[in-house]
């Protein structure tokens, strides 16, 4: 199948829940409301056959509205094609369902995406921080987090 | 009257079979496994948060400090995903193509020699250890050769190539190769054969096809649960596509599976090396495409116009189109892939790596899960993970 019908069946399907469909250097993203995002993602496994969760992340775009898109990357084993998804996620509101139970990959990912984008998955069977230490706070990938971590001066450059 | 409490006790950080600083929570009933909790993040250095305050080709030598037993492939792999932002995968000259392939099959055959090395020593095999790091030794020296290091080659440019193969590299790798299959041979001789390896490994942290897909394992680990799948062929990268070779499948799904399957990916490596060396002719190893490419060392040191060149590049980098882009490879462990979105500056403005490792690791558990702790070391050995990448 290939991608192209596997969008159209999404949109024949989920209608309203597709908010965008764009294309960039033959790479198909589709952007869907983050609601859906469970059943997207069932239906994309069980009725498309993108059976293998390749990754999933989350990127901060700061300053926008909405701030955050969780992207999945799916690959159907059958064909070998790809398709990204993203979920808009809000600043005040940034959690969203998690997908471990379609694919078990998410598990570990949506972890990351939390310990190090602070993005909540609702009903994640273990949510706890992956890379960081336990007791850390903040998220260091969000943009507003600075490189030099937390309580530390910016570099200045090299001192005269 | 029987003892129905389990014991929790630390495999790691420390033990020496967890190939880095993984530690283990193993909760065990008696000498049984009943629950495995892994740890990660001891070697988190925040190379995706680094990455977004450097510009594209300044971010290159982060990868090589990923998987560091194949740093050439983690080159690969953010190369390709940076040519094909810009649009210019196609620009990329035949020798360039060619020279990557050839070293990224030298470095599966580097990554595999340590992965068997390893999973030997740790399961009790001392002497295999020392004959597989003979033969990496001599890729190490292929390494230094073309890129000045033994481990972090940072070789590979976004257009082509740092520089060319030293003159005559092409026959030492030739005789090296040649070599190859009877080193094989030796270790399989050492291993197959032998009563406590085939005890100690068949059978062993089996994992079935769906859970495997399911859980996201990739690689040889996969293959050896009889999912016929390498983005090599599936999704040629680099000009794979013109080379011939096999695909690996075993069907055990367990640890003697996998042995099996990343033994005979060392022989088929071997064949697309000396493919590549047929392959090799002269030409231009960097694309044609000033704006991206840093101009050859000669022009940068010899004259003005090209010292301005490299200076312009290196300061201001090249700016990407707004978009985003995956770009998958498979590495001697996995699928790693690098996910880049550029914001039209000339630096990425996230960089999510897809770890084969992380991911690797994530399906330990069920692998060992409900077998003796002795086990676990020949599941750690089996997945082939690496915490520089699982941490990143």
């Amino acid at each position: 199948m290939s991608v192209q019908s596997a969008v159209d069946k999404l949109k024949a399907k989920f209608g309203d829940t597709v908010l965008g469909i764009s294309e960039f250097r033959g790479e198909t993203t589709v952007v869907v409301k983050k609601e859906e995002i469970v059943a997207v993602c069932s239906f994309l496994k069980e009725d498309v056959g993108f059976n293998f969760l390749t990754d999933l992340c989350g990127v901060d775009y700061l300053g926008q509205a909405p701030r955050f898109m969780v992207v999945y990357q799916l690959y159907n084993i059958g064909t070998h094609t790809r398709l990204r998804i993203k979920a808009p996620v809000e600043e005040q509101d940034a959690h969203l369902d998690t997908v471990s139970g379609v694919w078990a990959t998410a598990n570990w990912l949506e972890r990351e995406c939390w310990d190090l984008m602070g993005i909540t998955f609702n009903n994640h069977p273990d949510p706890r921080r992956i890379l960081m230490p336990a007791d850390w706070e903040g998220h260091p990938l969000r943009k507003d987090y600075p490189l030099q971590g937390p309580d530390r001066e910016p570099y200045q450059g090299r001192l005269q | 009257m029987a003892n129905l409490e389990t014991m929790t006790i630390n495999m790691g950080p420390q033990h020496p079979s967890t190939h880095g600083v993984l530690q283990l929570v193993l909760e065990l009933d008696g000498e049984i496994v009943r629950k495995a909790t892994p740890h990660i993040g001891f070697l988190h250095r925040g190379v995706e948060k680094l990455a977004e305050h450097r510009t594209y080709h300044q971010v290159l030598p982060l990868t090589d400090r990923l998987d560091y037993l194949a740093p050439m492939h983690n080159n690969l792999g953010y190369v390709l995903a940076v040519e094909k932002l810009l649009g210019i995968t196609d620009a990329i000259p035949e020798r360039a193509q060619v020279v990557r392939v050839l070293l990224a099959e030298l470095t599966r055959l580097k990554s595999h020699l340590v992965w068997l090395a390893c999973h030997a020593l740790d399961i009790g095999a001392m002497t295999v250890f020392i004959y597989c790091f003979r033969e990496r030794e001599h890729i190490m020296n292929i390494y230094e050769k073309v890129s000045g290091a033994r481990m972090t080659s940072n070789y590979f440019r976004v257009g082509g190539l740092s520089a060319d193969l030293p003159a005559g590299l092409d026959q030492e790798i030739r005789t090296f190769v040649n070599s190859m299959p009877g080193h094989i041979n030796t270790y399989e001789g050492l291993l197959t054969g032998n009563k406590i390896w085939q005890k100690r490994i068949q059978g062993v942290g089996v994992i079935s096809a769906e859970d495997a897909i399911d859980l996201g394992v990739t690689g040889p680990s996969l293959r050896g649960s009889g999912v016929d799948w390498d983005l090599r062929r599936d999704q040629p990268y680099s000009g794979y596509e013109n080379y011939d070779f096999k695909v690996i499948v075993e069907e055990g799904c367990d640890t003697w599976a996998r042995y099996h399957a990343r033994l005979k990916e060392m022989r088929e490596s071997c064949k697309i090396i000396h493919q590549a060396l047929d392959k090799l002719k002269p030409g231009p190893i960097l694309a044609d495409a000033p704006k991206i490419v840093l101009p050859p060392k000669h022009d940068t040191v010899n004259t003005i116009e090209g010292l301005i060149h490299h200076f312009k590049i290196i300061t201001e980098g090249f700016k990407p189109e707004v978009g985003e882009v995956y770009v998958g490879v498979e590495n001697p462990k996995g699928e790693v892939g690098f996910y880049l979105v550029s914001d039209g500056s000339p630096r990425p403005y996230r960089m999510k790596i897809r770890p084969a490792s992380f991911i690797n690791l994530q399906a330990l558990p069920k692998m060992c899960e409900g077998s003796m702790i002795a086990d676990v070391v020949a599941v750690i050995g089996t997945l082939d993970i690496v915490l520089g990448e699982i941490d990143r």
